[in-house]
């Protein structure tokens, strides 16, 4: 199968981001499927943004934030939390595997990690196949 | 509002695709008003009040009619077609009333196949003797002729995904009132807002004209149906635990259903510059759940019971998924 | 073989089509009323928590929304297990009285009249309400507006919504009335009372007092010889909001008489593969086809069958003149079509007496409007008449009230073998061999179906007065031959 997963992953910059950088500088192999968006906090992450992303293509979407009790703004990865599971339930009646949408703890040292996270995620998507969220809903002609 | 016309009268088209024909009697339940109405416009196409047939459509010159209001999604061929036949022949094309904005009730079908529907309608439902398994096809032909129905489309669609649509006018249906505001504003002849604009509405969200009490306390510990709580009738819905899609859904309705002692469920669309309204009322209600551990917040969500037909109860076709993948 | 189109069906509620086969004989072969929408109510509610669904059921129609509120209403109430307190039951009787007041009002005026006080073969751009209003006045056009806009507001009052009404909640309604409300009310209903009272005068007076109309209502090719049914209460009285449903036969004997959750033994669908709508029928004797007659299992539903269905009526001016029309008319039942529009203006009269009435008790203004809920029962039928026909609603639901499947048999869907057969019959009795196919000809055939009020369409003057019709007659390979066009 030719299908190569695109992940896009939202981290936040204080904690998640730094370890997905520690996971470069140490010059880490990972998998080359994640396109990294860069955010204050994970709290400033909406619904809209994960589903914009996959309506724009995406096979998966990963959210990185700060260990719980150490968000550089006190509270925002609770709060990301919560629309988290809020969204999981929601992917679900939407028809949208679970595998695809996922949210993980990285801290700055932990670029280890942040590789495994990735090669493992991209391995259970390429397993679960590319999504099927259309791009557009289907305009079908007249006659 | 009388509106003063000192060019010819206009020509008016009133259309409905998969509609539930609530939009046409907003047009006339402007009662007394219509007068105005019809003292400034000709109805040339309203096929709820009116005998013009399609082919009357298809012989006018195109542009010939100023204000077309189409009301009702595109659910099948026909609407499809009589959308890009009103576009054609009309000047301005307004998305009226909350189906043809973002495919309205009609569009929760988005929620499964056209044949999961079928099935249920023709074979399932336990009234129905179908042991031939007899379902409705676009074409047949009976012993005189062959004769014909519309394709029932995949998918339910907002106006504006198969036609270039002018305005929006929200609602369902729109408050007959914005309906006169829109109407003299276009008859009077003065500028019109621009392009694609969101008409017949406010630019606010329902929590700012609510005349319910309300506190800047909004966390919630569970969430209640609204059957399983006494309502005390003056406090706000979200603060006694029950969702009311005021936060996220544009005012302009006078928020007729919590006066009623319902809460609102977003017929009136997403506020200005949000174009889905489930996902931002998704976050408000993120912001809202009152807990920080893993399993608390479980407990809220699982009393959230149904969030996609909730949220989107209105929107579900022009929302940024659109339907469910099957 | 011609075909002719009708295409769309015009002043009805929703979308409709005719086709009519006129053979070389130039005779009616068959003619078919295709419906040619679905939109899937009875498969996307669900998943939805059971108690939302009397607000999304009323987007089935804007017309008549408050009759899915209420039937939903009921059904929900059932899967609760629950009984509303009278207070509850009295208010959404009160508000379903208004909603009928406001459309059986808009129906005869604008659909109806104009075809009886204007014509049925007259000019066609006279043949509306304008010319209903030429010939009898501008004030009473007035009126018309006004007293359809009190039903409306009474609606929004007590429904919420104007429109598509939220009242009702799981054992009961969510807003009470108060004293200054009701005194309104009565009010009102003591207009809607004199008006409908006034209406069935001016039905008599032009109607009954032309000899060819009544001619036309007894011998014009119109009649149907069907099973009726309607809900009666405990005095086999016609009721819009509760009792039980009662069939009598096409000699006025009753059938069967049931309650809600006993419709599956008695009603059954059909699907034909050229119209999106089912066909409902009497399970017990079976469908024979698309026959009228005492064998057959085509049943109507409509203002006409509920009168027939009943003993009589529960208020004493609606009485008066259900006895009046039965005396007339020649005796129970009546199959005469055109004779719907006279048992509409029956119930006009009944809705406003009962209207009043509810008002005027006591317990309208009463606090009690919940009744406590149980266990989830998990199942709920509720039937109420709506303005077209007898309306069902059935829920499933699991244990938490989300609801798993829904079956609906909706009012005019009674009626859809009736309403084929009498378009084809009215269209075989005035198309014939050498007929000249006129305006006023296919007015006629469209009267057939206006009897059955698929819709109501604008109760007013927007109307241009011209009832535009495209006759294109098509030779065996589908091509035009001759075209006629009524502008």
């Amino acid at each position: 199968m030719n299908f190569s997963p695109t992940i896009v992953a939202f981290l936040c910059n204080w904690c998640a981001y730094t370890g997905a950088d520690l996971a470069g500088t140490s010059r880490l192999h990972y998998a080359p499927n994640i396109r990294i968006i860069r955010i204050m906090c994970s709290g400033r992450i909406e619904p809209t943004f994960i589903l914009k992303a996959f309506k724009e293509g995406a096979d998966g979407v990963l959210i990185c934030g700060c260990h719980p009790g150490d968000c550089h703004y006190q509270e925002g990865n609770y709060k990301c939390l919560r629309r988290f599971k809020l969204l999981e339930k929601f992917i679900a009646q939407m028809g949208i595997e679970k595998e695809r949408l996922r949210l993980e703890w990285i801290s700055a040292s932990e670029g280890k990690q942040f590789a495994e996270l990735v090669n493992e995620m991209t391995k259970t998507i390429l397993q679960i196949g590319p999504s099927k969220v259309k791009k557009t809903l289907e305009v079908e002609p007249v006659k | 509002m009388t509106p003063e016309p000192v060019k010819p009268k206009l020509k008016l088209a009133v259309y409905w695709g998969a509609a539930c024909g609530g939009c046409c009697v907003s047009v006339l339940d402007t009662h007394e008003k219509l007068l105005d109405i019809v003292a400034a416009a000709d109805p040339v196409f309203w096929p709820i009040a009116m005998d013009i047939k399609y082919k009357d459509v298809e012989n006018m010159p195109d542009q010939s009619i100023d204000l077309t209001l189409f009301n009702g999604a595109i659910r099948n061929s026909e609407n499809k077609h009589m959308a890009e036949l009103l576009r054609k022949k009309s000047k301005i094309l307004v998305a009226y009333g909350a189906c043809a904005y973002m495919g309205g009730i009609p569009g929760l079908a988005n929620f499964f196949s056209k044949s999961e529907i079928f099935n249920r309608a023709y074979l399932e439902t336990e009234s129905t003797n179908n042991p031939e398994k007899t379902v409705p096809v676009h074409e047949f032909a009976v012993p005189e002729g062959t004769i014909e129905i519309p394709r029932m489309f995949n998918d339910v669609l907002p106006l504006n995904l198969v036609v270039d649509v002018d305005y929006y006018i929200p609602g369902c249906p729109p408050q007959s009132e914005r309906l006169i505001e829109v109407f003299s504003l276009v008859a009077s002849g003065a500028e019109l807002p621009p392009k694609g604009s969101v008409v017949g509405a406010n630019d606010k969200t329902n929590c700012d004209e609510c005349k319910r009490k309300k506190s800047d306390n909004k966390l919630v510990k569970k969430f209640y149906r609204p059957w399983e709580i006494q309502d005390d009738k003056e406090t706000c819905f979200i603060e006694q635990g029950v969702i009311c899609m005021g936060p996220a859904t544009r005012s302009g309705c006078g928020v007729r259903c919590v006066e009623g002692n319902s809460p609102c469920r977003g017929c009136y669309g997403p506020p200005p510059g949000a174009s889905d309204p489930g996902a931002k009322m998704m976050a408000a209600i993120g912001t809202m759940i009152d807990a920080n551990k893993p399993e608390e917040i479980d407990e809220i969500i699982e009393s959230i019971v149904d969030p996609a037909g909730l949220f989107y109860r209105f929107s579900l076709p022009g929302s940024i998924l659109g339907r469910k993948v099957l | 073989m011609k075909q002719i189109s009708i295409d769309p069906i015009t002043r009805l509620e929703g979308h409709g089509k005719i086709e009519i086969f006129v053979n070389d004989d130039g005779e009616v072969e068959n003619a078919y009323f295709q419906v040619p929408e679905l939109r899937g109510f009875e498969k996307f509610c669900e998943g939805r928590p059971v108690e939302e669904l009397p607000s999304i059921v009323t987007k089935i129609c804007g017309v008549c929304p408050g009759c899915h509120h209420m039937a939903s209403g009921k059904a929900v109430d059932a899967v609760f297990g629950a009984d509303p307190p009278p207070t509850a039951k009295k208010i959404r009787e009160l508000f379903y009285m208004a909603h009928f007041v406001h459309s059986h009002i808009a129906h005869f005026y604008a659909l109806a009249a104009p075809d009886f006080v204007v014509g049925p073969t007259a000019n066609p751009a006279e043949r509306n309400i304008l010319g209903v209003i030429s010939k009898v006045g501008l004030q009473i056009g007035s009126e018309v507006i006004k007293q359809r806009r009190i039903a409306q507001e009474i609606q929004a009052l007590i429904g919420g919504h104007q429109t598509h009404v939220i009242m009702n909640t799981p054992g009961g309604v969510k807003k009470g009335i108060t004293d200054e409300q009701r005194d309104d009310i009565v009010t009102k209903a003591e207009g809607f009372v004199e008006f409908s009272k006034f209406s069935i005068q001016l039905f008599k007076d032009v109607v009954l007092g032309n000899k060819d109309y009544v001619e036309l209502i007894l011998n014009g090719p119109y009649s149907l010889v069907l099973h009726s049914m309607g809900l009666v209460d405990g005095n086999n009285k016609v009721n819009f909001y509760d009792g039980k449903v009662r069939v009598v036969d096409t000699k006025g004997k009753e059938l069967y008489k049931y309650g809600p959750d006993q419709y599956l033994d008695y009603v059954e669908e059909r699907v034909e593969p050229w119209t999106y709508l089912k066909f409902p029928y009497l399970k017990k004797i079976g469908w024979k086809g698309f026959i009228d007659g005492q064998e057959s299992g085509v049943y109507h539903a409509t203002p006409l069958s509920r009168l027939n269905a009943a003993d009589g009526m529960a208020t004493p001016v609606a009485q008066q003149e259900y006895d009046f029309m039965y005396k007339t008319l020649g005796g129970k039942p009546v199959h005469a079509t055109l004779a719907m529009h006279w048992a509409r203006l029956i119930e006009l009269i009944y809705s406003a007496e009962h209207c009043l009435e509810l008002a005027k008790d006591p317990d309208i203004t009463g606090k009690d409007l919940r009744a406590p809920l149980g266990k989830i029962v998990g199942e709920g039928v509720g039937i109420v008449e709506a303005q077209r026909g007898t309306l069902t609603h059935h829920y499933w639901t699991d244990d938490r009230g989300m609801v798993r499947k829904v079956n609906l048999i909706v009012g005019t869907t009674n009626n859809h073998a009736a309403i084929c057969m009498s378009i084809k019959k009215a269209a075989q009795g005035l198309i014939k061999k050498g007929t000249e196919i006129t305006e006023g000809t296919l007015n006629m055939i469209e009267m057939a179906f206006r009897a059955y009020d698929p819709c109501f369409s604008c109760a007013t003057h927007s109307l241009p007065g011209q009832m535009k019709m495209l006759l294109n007659i098509r030779d065996h390979q589908g091509n035009i031959i001759s075209s006629f066009e009524r502008k």
